[in-house]
């Protein structure tokens, strides 16, 4: 077992599982001996690590060239090497390795290889960990038609929404014949919840600017754009770093790395519109011009910036692009599956134990991510429902639960692979609320142009609100039905086109919570403030003035030692009595004793 | 937003692809403190979930109490984001000879310890950490 932990990575463990592999090979013993690569086992300081089982013999400080020996002596003849071996110290540290973490442990980095080991605004760290080496690669030994042959042997799609291939949109501007064309990198990532885009700005900005340089030899361009959302100053201020560095030692620019090739990237800021994030509003916004999608055909890689051919890709994508030169496409389509390869991150948000950034093999059941590295449910909940690709994708629920992450799959249940924002709720979240939610934002974010999305998403926002203020009528299902066919046939851009996925994708799985809303004016899981109330439970309460004295609307009677009231028409169900009662309870090892119930008639 | 400084004074010599390597393990040589001759490195790592976490205040106190402690031969630097965002503000804390060591859910007081037992003592915090060694990579 080779480890593959970054510490053991860095000082060229998988150069040793090549060679371990070739060398069993050549003794003929892959039928007895299999090589695997695992995580870190702690032993950093002595990397690169070997375990060999049973046995259970470490070999630390490997070479390349110790491998033929060790094949020899131990495998073929089954004596150990004695001078390379490790002999870990005999107390079991009493801290967990990080291997056996499940948040960390089911991840596999590939895009975030560099995260938590280098200083982003020092590129000298970029290029410790085998930075640009692939872009010298692509400059110096690699013609356009080559590089593009190994995208799209890959398999990479885009990893913005999508999911088009990645190597197909640049062949198909690499034969656009007008100069000059460019390359957008799209960083806007406007989907609620979603922050891996911003992540990966922030930890490596320079992966992304290698994966441009390359994206601009295979299509043949000098000038390339990196649009950041305003909201991540961050982002926008340790990319500029990076692209200053990266000039100053001639890795962006004029004549880069010597070899006559020219490219230069230019950093443009949003104004804070989620549409931006659609490519002809994006474009629309970096010439200066208000962020309103247009009629598509012409796609961009015909006529983009300014009417000249444009590619324009997801940050993850261009970040994901050095690695497949670096390793190679046949590696990277070693991993997911059959239709969605490599990796992908998501950010795993919401009601879950262990929440961050995430990045794991395409192919991963939704079960492994939630209750494996998400941990659970917090608070002994239970799972309702999983918001997958953000306002245009839609919730998968529980019974879906051992779904592959793939594209294909996420998008026959009705949800998408979107940028990668993972929501997760519980039972105490109201799907119906959760509707309202996601159609107010798009209604909000609108640009307005077509009517079909401008009232539709005012409409449907409008009666799903309806129904979680009690005024549903059971006519209600089938205009939402009608209304999101027409929402989406009708409109030009995609923000439109998805916008009835909130309502569609919640009244697939979940229509008989809308239908208790709406003919019994009841919100099972107690969120709708309309349909609910608090109240005290007489037998609990023991009169301790906490939810009194909490309330910011003088609502509660009660003085010491007697049972606390909840006069309703003074309540704004603002639930501060609710959080005081618990935390009082949690002290003193009672019981809350104030609930959330229906609303009295 | 804190101004772009310039890494040095004297304009920076365009590469070579061999200067690329050359680069290469002279960064890595002194990134890594396993042939080096510091006691170790300390990474506070600063994405955006860290630094609304406090991971600001966490690096004063570990500059301040390294200073108090007259410890000149650590390493000191800061990452993007380490992933675990719910932990944050988080640290990782690599001496030469051990494995490195993940600490979570850090206050500036709890750095201000880790110092004092791990840094200058060579014991790791049991009850701050949450796991030893490095993540997996492809």
């Amino acid at each position: 077992m080779v480890c593959a932990g970054t510490g053991c990575v860095s000082c060229e463990s998988f150069k040793i599982k090549e060679a371990l592999e070739k060398e069993i090979q050549k003794k003929k013993l892959q039928n007895e001996v299999l090589v695997i690569a695992t995580g870190c086992n702690g032993f950093c300081e002595r990397g690169p690590i070997l375990l060999v089982q049973p046995e259970g013999i470490f070999y630390q400080r490997l070479k390349v060239e110790d491998v033929p020996r060790l094949v020899e002596e131990h495998l073929l003849k089954g004596r150990p090497v004695k001078k390379l071996m490790y002999v870990p110290p005999a107390e079991k540290a009493p801290v967990p390795k990080m291997k056996d973490i499940e948040f960390f442990k089911h991840q596999r980095l590939l895009v975030l290889r560099n995260r938590g080991r280098i200083d982003p605004e020092k590129i000298e760290e970029y290029i410790a960990f085998e930075g640009y080496e692939a872009m010298a690669k692509v400059l110096t030994k690699m013609t356009p038609e080559e590089i593009i042959a190994e995208i799209s042997a890959s398999g990479l799609r885009g990893r913005g929404g999508a999911g088009f291939l990645t190597g197909k949109k640049w062949e198909v501007c690499r034969k656009e014949k007008r100069t000059p064309k460019y390359i957008i990198c799209n960083g806007d990532e406007g989907d609620p919840g979603a922050f891996m885009d911003r992540s990966l700005l922030e930890a490596d900005p320079h992966a992304v600017l290698e994966g441009m340089v390359i994206g601009a030899k295979a299509i043949g361009v000098e000038k390339g754009f990196i649009y950041i959302r305003h909201e991540y100053p961050l982002a926008l201020q340790r990319m500029e770093i990076a692209i200053r560095q990266a000039k100053d030692y001639g890795l962006l620019g004029k004549n880069i790395l010597d070899t006559g090739f020219n490219f230069d990237v230019e950093v443009v800021q949003g104004a804070g519109a989620f549409v931006s994030g659609e490519e002809t509003a994006l474009i629309a916004s970096v010439e200066g011009r208000i962020g309103n999608p247009r009629q598509r055909p012409p796609y961009p890689a015909q006529k983009g910036y300014m009417g000249m051919p444009t590619t324009i890709n997801n940050v993850e994508t261009w970040a994901t692009v050095p690695n497949i030169i670096r390793r190679g496409a046949a590696w990277f389509a070693s991993l997911g599956t059959e239709t969605s390869k490599g990796t992908k991150i998501f950010s795993l948000v919401g009601k879950i134990n262990n929440t961050g950034l995430v990045e794991v093999p395409m192919g991963i059941s939704l079960r492994d991510v939630i209750y494996g590295i998400g941990g659970g449910i917090p608070d002994g909940r239970k799972f309702k429902a999983v918001q997958i690709g953000g306002p245009s994708g839609g919730c998968i629920p529980a019974k879906l639960l051992d779904l592959p992450i793939d594209y294909e799959s996420l998008t026959g249940a009705g949800a998408m692979m979107g940028s990668g924002g993972m929501i997760v709720m519980d039972d105490k979240t109201c799907m119906v609320d959760v509707a309202k939610y996601f159609l107010n934002f798009l209604r909000d974010e609108s640009c307005g142009k077509c009517v079909s999305c401008r009232e539709g998403t005012q409409r449907m926002w409008e009666i799903v609100k309806a129904i979680t203020e009690g005024q549903g009528k059971p006519s209600d299902i089938e205009l939402l039905q009608e209304l999101a066919t027409a929402t989406m046939d009708g409109s030009m851009c995609g923000l439109g086109q998805t916008a009835a996925n909130p309502i569609l994708s919640t009244l697939r799985y979940f229509k008989r919570e809308f239908e208790t809303h709406i003919k019994e004016k009841r919100c099972p899981a107690g969120v709708c403030l309309a349909l609910i109330q608090y109240e005290v439970i007489p037998d609990r309460c023991t009169g301790c003035l906490a939810c009194k004295t909490a309330c910011p609307k003088d609502a509660i009677r009660g003085t010491l030692k007697e049972v606390h009231t909840i006069e309703q028409d003074k309540c704004i169900k603002c639930g501060a009595c609710f959080e005081a009662c618990r935390f009082e309870a949690i002290e003193t090892l009672r019981d809350e004793a104030i609930r959330i119930v229906e609303r009295a008639r | 937003m804190t101004k772009i400084k310039r890494t040095s004074k004297v304009k920076q010599k365009k590469l070579k692809i061999q200067d690329l390597a050359k680069i290469r393990d002279k960064a890595k040589a002194l990134m890594t403190i396993r042939d080096g001759e510091g006691r170790g490195k300390v990474t506070v790592h600063m994405g955006t979930c860290g630094i609304a976490a406090g991971a600001r205040e966490i690096m004063d106190a570990l500059l301040d109490q390294l200073s108090k402690s007259r410890v000149k031969d650590m390493i000191v630097t800061t990452s993007g984001c380490a992933g675990f965002c719910n932990r944050e503000p988080m640290a990782t804390v690599e001496l030469k000879g051990q494995p490195p060591v993940k600490y979570i859910d850090l206050t500036p007081a709890k750095m201000r310890k880790i110092v004092e037992k791990h840094i200058l003592d060579g014991r790791l915090v049991a009850e701050y950490a949450l796991a030893i060694g490095s993540e997996t990579v492809y």
